[in-house]
């Protein structure tokens, strides 16, 4: 009950629904061009530029410039892809099953951890296509008629994948555009400039905020939350089914669909939290982004660690209980092999270090909950790096073991796609609303709904007269 | 449309709080007005019920999104399988419907939110590039903090100064205006 109390707010009190409004569109029409967004972009740029380099050099060289190598087929490429797809996954956690539950703290993080989503997804599509070593024939996994009567093989994982991962970037993109239909319509009215008035006009296709118009939106609004919710979990099933199928051992194993379900949602809070805490110091979103929101998510972190914990714990349980000797050499080779750094210090971060957040005193300083969700953030990569490399490198014959050592274009393609990431998130940050003003005007009007009461009743008697 | 007053799309009542829009939208049912609609800066619970809006026509469209997309994710992956080019592996079903199952669900979940977005689109006539409400200058705020309630000429009970008459004497008004066509 004492915790109760002192829970922080979701929203600072003293906020009307013009002033909430203002702060965000501020941000957007009236605020100069930050120094620090400029030094920031043109970090981030170049990083998007490093990437479409080394993505040139890779289609004119082909994969042969990456480590990989036979029994290593599945590099980087295959890496950053789940550790991306993972981290868009609490995007639309917050923006759809929160929502769902109505938990109302989800409301001044949802946008922009929605666009992360987006940009994540963005990422992530980038490397299977990149690692088809020839990217120009991609079409060839997309079921269409051709000369050569043939077709997709529908009963494969990695052809759910691709109908799993594109399903989710677009059902992201148009639940991400439905959010911002209002808010467009905000910064149409109050912008100054006839040509963002224009721009904001178009991309707001005349909403004017209509009660018949609301009662449709949110019915639409939740209808796609609630298709988004089992999709979210289907997804990155289908990216632990694309291993599970597989006979490689440390790869198929029945727990990995909700063991990878889990290390995304994981995953991806880290990510949250690593750009809510910037962008909340850097455009003075104290008020809107409080400390219940950075407390709550540092607990997800934590029931989340806990989840991984226990995939871990299993794996290495079924390792000894299969009584197979590759299994039990697959976790014995994880602990003492080529890569037992990796999985040593994996193990500290994904397990231990979330430990710190069962005190209150970590969970609300800013500073550490930060650098943390940055440890974890390299944690997950770790994770998949030990699940696509390790797996692979030894499995069942020692004549065709291998090892697997990522070169600079290994390395120049993970930069990028950060910078691509950074870079989307830089741009959106600038030109939209990074919190949806029209749910925290929802959020004002729950606060101060005690306040004002004319009755119905009221009214009625004056018509009378 | 526009029988009474050619010249006005309707008139306009300014709040400054969703509960006095919804007083107002109440009294103007029951003074008879049909035509007519509301508009605020966040959804107003209740506002749509009372404003005659029952609609569950959403439900449906979605609902259909989502068995055309099953439908059609499986039929294809029926079709390809079985029909089209049918391959014998180790005496296996051709029919072998359970790996069939995500990328039916997977399709029929993206085929219900196109159609949870375009039919709220195609009910809410939009993108509408032109409206007469936007015609009020004070309609600005609609997006901001502002509630307004618009009866339109349109309405078979309207008269310019009994409707005038009417929504100024609405509880709470801030101002009523004139929307032009």
């Amino acid at each position: 009950m004492e915790a109760e109390r002192q829970e922080p707010p979701v929203l600072e009190p003293g906020y009307t629904y013009a002033s909430v409004t203002d702060k965000i569109s501020a941000l957007v029409l009236r605020q100069r061009t930050p120094r620090g967004w400029l030094i920031g972009f043109a970090l981030t740029f170049a990083g998007l530029m490093m990437l479409l380099f080394a993505v040139s050099y890779l289609f004119v060289r082909g994969v042969g410039i990456w480590g990989i190598n036979i029994p290593v087929a599945w590099g980087f490429a295959i890496v950053n892809f789940v550790w991306w797809i993972g981290i868009g996954h609490a995007g639309t956690l917050i923006s759809a099953i929160l929502l769902l539950l109505r938990q109302e703290w989800r409301t001044s993080v949802n946008r922009f951890a929605e666009a992360m989503t987006l940009f994540a997804v963005a990422c992530a599509l980038l490397f299977p296509l990149i690692h088809l070593g020839r990217p120009w024939l991609f079409y060839y996994m997309i079921p269409y008629p051709n000369t050569q009567g043939l077709w997709p093989q529908f009963r494969s994982p990695l052809v759910w994948d691709l109908f799993a991962v594109i399903t989710y970037g677009l059902v992201s993109l148009l639940f991400w555009y439905t959010g911002l239909i209002p808010d467009l319509a905000s910064l149409r009215d109050e912008s100054n400039g006839r040509f963002r008035q224009v721009v904001y006009g178009v991309l707001a296709m005349g909403w004017r905020g209509s009660a018949k118009h609301w009662h449709r939106y949110e019915q639409s609004y939740y209808l796609m939350a609630a298709l988004a919710t089992p999709l979210v979990i289907s997804v990155h099933s289908i990216v632990g089914l694309d291993f599970a199928v597989s006979i490689i051992p440390g790869w198929h194993s029945t727990i990995t669909p909700p063991f990878f379900v889990a290390g995304a949602i994981f995953s991806g809070f880290a990510m949250v939290v690593t750009i809510a805490v910037p962008l909340r110091k850097f455009y003075h979103l104290e008020d809107l982004i409080t400390m219940r929101h950075l407390d709550n998510m540092a607990k997800m972190l934590l029931a989340m660690s806990v989840l991984v914990a226990y995939g871990y714990l299993s794996e290495i349980f079924f390792g000894w209980y299969s009584g197979n000797q590759f299994e039990a050499f697959i976790v014995k080779n994880r602990f003492l092999g080529p890569y037992a750094p990796f999985y040593w210090a994996m193990l500290i971060i994904n397990v231990l270090v979330p430990q710190l957040f069962w005190f209150k005193r970590i969970r609300r300083n800013v500073l550490v909950l930060f650098l943390l969700s940055l440890v974890i953030n390299v944690g997950m990569w770790l994770e998949r790096f030990i699940i696509v490399v390790v797996s692979l490198h030894r499995d069942f014959l020692p004549s065709s073991w291998g090892i697997y050592v990522p070169t600079v274009w290994d390395w120049a393609i993970l930069l990028g796609s950060v910078g691509l990431f950074a870079t989307l998130l830089f741009l959106f940050i600038r030109f939209l609303p990074a919190v949806s003003m029209a749910e925290m005007r929802g959020l004002v009007g729950e606060v101060s709904l005690g306040e004002t009461a004319v009755g119905m009743t009221d009214a009625r008697e004056i018509i009378k007269d | 449309m526009n029988e009474h007053d050619p010249e006005l799309y309707g008139l306009m009542a300014e709040f400054a709080e969703a509960d006095a829009l919804k007083t107002a939208a109440a009294a103007a049912r029951d003074a008879g007005y049909e035509q007519m609609d509301a508009y605020s800066p966040l959804p107003v619970e209740g506002l749509p019920q009372i404003l005659g809006m029952h609609h569950r026509r959403m439900y449906w469209i979605v609902l259909v999104g989502l068995i055309t997309g099953g439908v059609l994710g499986f039929g294809m992956q029926f079709y390809a399988s079985v029909i089209d080019y049918p391959l014998n592996i180790g005496g296996r079903p051709l029919n072998s419907w359970p790996s069939f199952v995500p990328i039916t669900f997977e399709l029929a979940v993206l085929v219900a939110a196109f159609a949870a977005i375009l039919g709220m689109f195609a009910l809410n006539g939009l993108p509408q590039p032109y409206h007469p409400v936007f015609n009020v200058r004070a309609f600005k705020e609609a997006s901001r903090e502002c509630f307004f309630l618009c009866i339109q000429a349109s309405d078979d009970q309207f008269d310019l100064e009994d409707t005038r008459w009417f929504l100024q004497n609405l509880p709470s008004v801030k101002g009523v205006y004139d929307v032009e066509p």
